[in-house]
């Protein structure tokens, strides 16, 4: 019985890092918005930028991934 | 949600089994096959290494400079054909107006010939025509000469017969002073 | 790796994990470090590829490029400019390193999406070597040309002097973060979206919900092909940043 709670608890756990995914979305969504608000302000300096886009990104994305990764944990190692 | 909870029911159970079996439920942290592909992987990398770094990387670099190198003499030697070919045209440009002043030159040097022969000619004509135009006038005078003669050896002529068959005496003399007065009257 | 999910009595099974798992090739054995394994195969299947594509490819060493030889020209002229924009003219003698670990990043991240096949980057293992050795020449590359002065790299001389130490904890301990998360991020990611597909392939047992099930694997499929090469070519974007760290540590 206290096996089943130690589950519960454990999928609660996976779930609620899984907002985590969810919060980084929002963070991809920020960094690339901004970006093409900015490009098309200057189109010009947008093309040398892509680089720094893409680490923006691979950052953000990074900490969801972290987040996914406490989940599957929770759901399989633990 | 039934389906829900049993599917995790059975993942759960599933994660389990797995954990039992390999000793972590994820493979990712099985160390027991760390030291393989730890091992293996740098065997990949290292072929991967001496493969690109001995073989492709120079034979890719070789040949991009040799493009890079072609494509910038095929540019000199296109730069310089295009002002082979501008100089050709600036020779051309040049040959088309000088032969077009030749030929104007030609032109009035023939005009300027023509105009001389004809000048000559026109001179030469008017010349002979004035010759003749004197000529005649002369053989108008010889013969007006002759006639007013032969007029007044008429006239004589007649005023003696005349005065001859009036039964008089003609006085040559006067007869002819008569006549070369009424001629000339 | 077939899907696993099979019906057991009643509910779906998921085990969107095994296809990640190592196994000897041939036999049953136990895996000792020179067990021909799967991630063996596909790690001699991105080398054979890579092979194909440099070596092979370029071997008519032809001045007007054959399909594959602009293929390999037009990624060896993209890492070069990376490597050369990003990590500074200098680092330019790092270029083969830098293109042995984009070329295997690459290849081993679009190899493991083919059907049935094993993706070696989703392994911990393989994404934590690529990064400490990385994090390893990093170090060394930067102590070994700066001296000491790389050490200038946490000690932030723009800052008010009384942040100055903190900020330098914080650098270190950013700096020491960098191998783990360099390698999480490209492991979590293969990962992540090998495990979303198979969770998927899992719900296609049930009729009702496998057309979308299908359409969904699709999806994912195309939104995993772009991760492929994003992380590709941020694991390597990232090597230049911190090669320019190494080479330049000046803030």
């Amino acid at each position: 019985m206290e096996g089943d709670i130690a589950q519960l608890g454990q999928f609660i756990g996976a779930g609620l890092a899984g907002i985590g995914s969810g919060a980084a979305a929002i963070g991809v969504g920020h960094v690339a918005g901004n970006y093409l608000a900015g490009a098309l302000r200057n189109p010009s300096a947008a093309a040398s930028q892509t680089a720094t886009l893409f680490i923006g990104i691979a950052f953000a994305e990074a900490l969801g991934i972290f987040s996914f990764l406490v989940a599957l944990l929770l759901m399989f190692a633990v | 949600m039934a389906s829900g909870t049993t599917s995790v029911e059975h993942a759960a159970d599933a994660a389990a089994h797995g954990a039992e079996a390999s000793g972590a439920g994820m493979p990712q942290l099985d160390f027991s096959t760390f030291p393989n592909q730890i091992f293996w992987l740098l065997v990949t990398l290292v072929v991967i290494y001496f493969a690109l770094s001995r073989i492709a990387i120079p034979r890719i670099s070789a040949v991009l400079a040799e493009r890079a190198g072609t494509i910038t003499n095929d540019i000199a030697a296109a730069e310089e054909l295009k002002q082979k070919a501008e100089a050709a045209e600036a020779a051309y440009q040049k040959a088309l107006v000088d032969a077009r002043a030749e030929a104007s030159r030609i032109v009035a040097e023939a005009k300027a010939e023509i105009q001389a022969e004809l000048d000559i000619e026109l001179k030469k004509a008017d010349a002979a025509i004035s010759a003749k135009t004197a000529e005649s006038e002369k053989a108008i005078a010889e013969i007006r000469a002759g006639a007013v003669k032969s007029v007044t050896a008429v006239a004589k002529d007649a005023a003696k017969e005349i005065v001859s068959a009036m039964g008089g005496k003609a006085d040559a003399k006067a007869v002819t002073a008569a006549v070369t007065a009424r001629m000339k009257g | 790796m077939a899907t696993e999910a099979h019906e057991e009595g009643t509910g779906l099974v998921f085990h969107p994990l095994d296809q990640f798992i190592v196994k000897p090739l041939f036999g049953d054995g136990p895996i000792h470090w020179y067990t021909i394994t799967n991630a063996t195969l596909w790690m001699a299947l991105s080398v054979v590829a890579i092979v194909a594509l440099f070596v092979l490819g370029s071997r008519g060493r032809a001045i007007i490029p054959t399909r594959t030889q602009s293929i390999g020209e037009l990624i060896y002229g993209f890492t070069y400019k990376m490597v050369e924009d990003v990590a500074g003219k200098d680092a330019i003698k790092f270029f083969p390193y830098v293109l042995t670990l984009f070329m295997f990043v690459l290849f081993s991240n679009y190899l493991g999406l083919l059907p049935m096949s094993f993706a070696t980057t989703s392994h911990i293992a393989v994404t934590a070597v690529l990064a400490m050795a990385v994090f390893l020449t990093v170090t060394i590359v930067g102590f070994v040309k700066n001296g000491s002065k790389f050490l200038g790299l946490f000690w932030v001389s723009s800052a008010p002097l009384a942040l100055r130490p903190i900020l330098a904890v914080i650098e270190l301990i950013s700096y020491f973060v960098r191998p783990v998360s360099h390698s999480i991020r490209l492991g979590g990611n293969i990962m992540a979206g090998h495990a979303v597909m198979k969770v998927f392939a899992g719900f296609a047992a049930v009729a009702v919900i496998s057309p979308v099930s299908v359409g969904a694997i699709s999806a994912i499929y195309g939104l995993e092909m772009l991760v492929a090469g994003v992380q590709a070519y941020v694991f390597t974007i990232l090597t230049c940043v911190y090669l320019k760290d190494a080479l330049h540590p000046g803030h």
